[in-house]
């Protein structure tokens, strides 16, 4: 990591596993339950996360020395609806059919708790640079925890990666149906998306179980 | 004696490895163990969890030989080898070998997966964690082969008893720590992920799901297809019912393995209640509130709120008392809402918790003609609801004792 110091290097890397926004601090676990039934859906979002935290630590980072702190959640709101409606335009544009899929849940990138969370606890204190690099950090956490669940839910319930059928057809009974394999409805379902979080959350604390908490 | 000083060998030759829970399990199962306490005394009774549990096996085991008869049954009925029954309880339509090897060869293998596959993860999570194997599923791994369908894959059975046993018990700390009854979360599973094999008429009968692939395949006339329903699935769909009450309390209608004998549940309930397994106050709440619950729904249409037009009609005009011949609801109030871990344990909390999922029970299945075992989703509602209700009535409890307390010493 030449480019960027130690200190910085972590803002990125400490989201990814030991901080994780999703398996350890337990924030935006409605979009991860929502919106995972499809890889494709998990990766949009992903990125749509991604750009909306980035940009907008930057930008409340650059406002932090004249937001009056009184009313700074209002300020923080407007910025982040800005940025989502950029998103949630930008889709209806260019990809149509998944916004349809995505529907309400671009929309309520708005209360997902990592955003208000980064801003409050990171933006607000720390100069644009390193806001930016704890956006990137905490976005690509998220986008980790969003992918695995999608991959899994969309494997083991349709039997299908990015809409590509890599199990063989289910109608045809090729590939593994041809063994009497049958596709998991209940992994389509939000339960399911809540039970595979927590076997990452359980695998992840069992490896390092200094990320237990006591109780 | 041999056997057992050798068990006992082997157990002290592997004390403290990771295999010691693996004989440890095997030598308690089959005698009495040598170990005594070292410290103090305690006066313990003698029913621990593993005669609990036997008891529970018992009172199951004529349940599971009626669906051995009864697979074989409706098979024969379907493909018109044999009559309907004529005689009552001891007809020989019904009681013969023909029908009870055909579903024993059915049975056997769903009760060999449910057991391997679940033991297999408890001796697993044992000895990872070092403790010794618990007798928790020796119930559960019976109870899971009579609540399926009978033709259920097996590798489904396998998938569901795996999620059942990790998700719903091990996760929790393992025997006693669960909040769900695993053998309901291991239906439960498999009724969310594979519908088409938990309801509609192909199921219930064994062959017909291969006779309907035979025929699409063209290697069957059409004319051998054979189906089944359920007297639940047969009332949500408004069709005619062809069995007589008798036929649904002696058990000779489809439906999953071992719950359509309402008279052998009622046996094993009058057992588990002597033998003081079972809580009574359970049974007899969740009956109570199944028969409120389907007295409201008969007034409700005795006064013609709702027309026969309407699709609930069938279900609720059906007699209050007849929903509890029908279905799994007398197989799930007996041996499945008394678990003592899922239930509530306080006396008062018994008989709110029976009673609301015997009305859950009926309501789910009146206005929801897609899961029509109600039984199934209104217990796994309650136990989660169960220490909730344990907190308020020890709370309530709490609360007078100290009212009369204010009173004397006042």
């Amino acid at each position: 990591m030449g480019l960027l110091s130690k200190k910085d290097a972590k803002l990125i890397t400490d989201p990814l596993a030991d901080n994780n926004p999703i398996t350890i601090q337990v924030l935006g676990i409605c979009s991860a339950l929502a919106i995972t039934a499809e890889l494709e859906a998990s990766i949009v979002m992903s990125i749509a996360v991604l750009f909306v935290l980035s940009v907008g630590n930057v930008v409340i980072s650059l406002l932090r020395n004249i937001i009056p702190s009184k009313i700074r959640i209002i300020v923080q709101l407007i910025v982040v609806a800005t940025l989502v409606i950029i998103v949630d335009l930008v889709l209806k544009a260019f990809a149509y059919e998944l916004s349809k899929t995505l529907s309400v849940f671009v929309g309520l990138i708005i209360t997902n708790c990592i955003i208000m969370g980064r801003f409050e606890a990171f933006a607000l204190a720390n100069a644009p640079g390193k806001a930016f690099l704890d956006g990137i950090g905490n976005s690509l956490g998220y986008a980790v925890i969003l992918i695995i669940v999608g991959f899994f839910r969309e494997l083991l319930g349709s039997g299908t990666l990015l809409g590509i059928q890599v199990l063989g057809d289910p109608i045809e009974k090729t590939g593994v149906y041809a063994f009497g394999y049958e596709n998991n409805g209940f992994m389509l379902l939000a339960p399911m998306a809540l039970v595979t979080v927590g076997i990452i959350i359980w695998v992840q604390r069992s490896r390092n179980t200094a990320l237990v908490e006591d109780h | 004696m041999a056997l057992k000083d050798n068990l006992h060998n082997l157990k002290e030759k592997f004390k403290g490895t990771k295999m010691s829970p693996v004989f440890g399990a095997f030598h308690t199962f089959l005698y009495m163990p040598n170990d005594t306490t070292q410290k103090g005394s305690h006066i313990r009774g003698a029913d621990d969890l593993k005669r609990t549990m036997n008891m529970v096996i018992i009172a199951l085991i004529p349940l599971l030989f009626f669906g051995m008869y009864n697979t074989g049954y409706q098979h024969h009925l379907a493909t018109g080898e044999v009559e309907m029954v004529s005689s009552g309880f001891f007809s020989a339509e019904f009681w013969s070998l023909s029908n009870f090897w055909i579903g024993f060869w059915k049975i056997l293998p769903l009760i060999i997966v449910s057991y391997v596959v679940g033991l297999g993860i408890e001796i697993f999570f044992a000895a990872k964690n070092g403790h010794e194997v618990e007798e928790g599923y020796l119930v559960t791994g019976m109870l899971v082969p009579l609540i399926v369908p009978i033709d259920i894959p097996l590798w489904m059975l396998a998938v569901a008893v795996i999620f059942g046993v990790v998700i719903g018990k091990e996760v929790f700390g393992g025997t006693g720590m669960n909040i769900l009854n695993p053998a309901l979360l291991i239906r439960a599973f498999l009724f969310f992920a594979y519908p088409t094999w938990m309801s509609g008429d192909k199921v219930w009968v064994t062959g017909a799901v291969e006779r309907t692939n035979e025929i699409a395949a063209g290697t069957m006339p059409a004319s051998d297809a054979i189906s089944g329903e359920t007297v639940l699935g047969a009332l949500a769909q408004g069709q005619e019912i062809v069995y007589s009450t008798w036929d649904m309390f002696y058990g000779f209608i489809p439906g999953s393995v071992g719950e359509t004998s309402t008279l052998l549940i009622l046996l094993g309930a009058l057992f588990l209640i002597f033998s003081k397994i079972g809580s009574w106050r359970i049974m007899l709440s969740s009956v109570l509130g199944a028969l409120v619950m389907g007295l409201i729904f008969n007034q409700v249409t005795a006064m013609g709120i709702i027309g026969e037009s309407s699709k609930f009609y069938d279900l609720m005009n059906t007699e209050f008392w007849q929903h509890l011949l029908i279905g799994g609801f007398a197989f799930g109030a007996i041996y499945m809402a008394t678990d003592p871990v899922t239930a509530s344990q306080t006396n008062k909390g018994k008989w709110i918790y029976g009673f609301l999922i015997g009305f859950i029970s009926i309501l789910i299945r009146v206005f929801n003609p897609a899961y029509p075992e109600g039984v199934m989703l209104a217990i796994l509602l309650m136990n989660v609801f169960a220490p909730t209700i344990d907190h308020y009535v020890v709370q309530g409890n709490v609360k007078r004792r100290m009212k009369r307390l204010k009173a004397k010493t006042a």
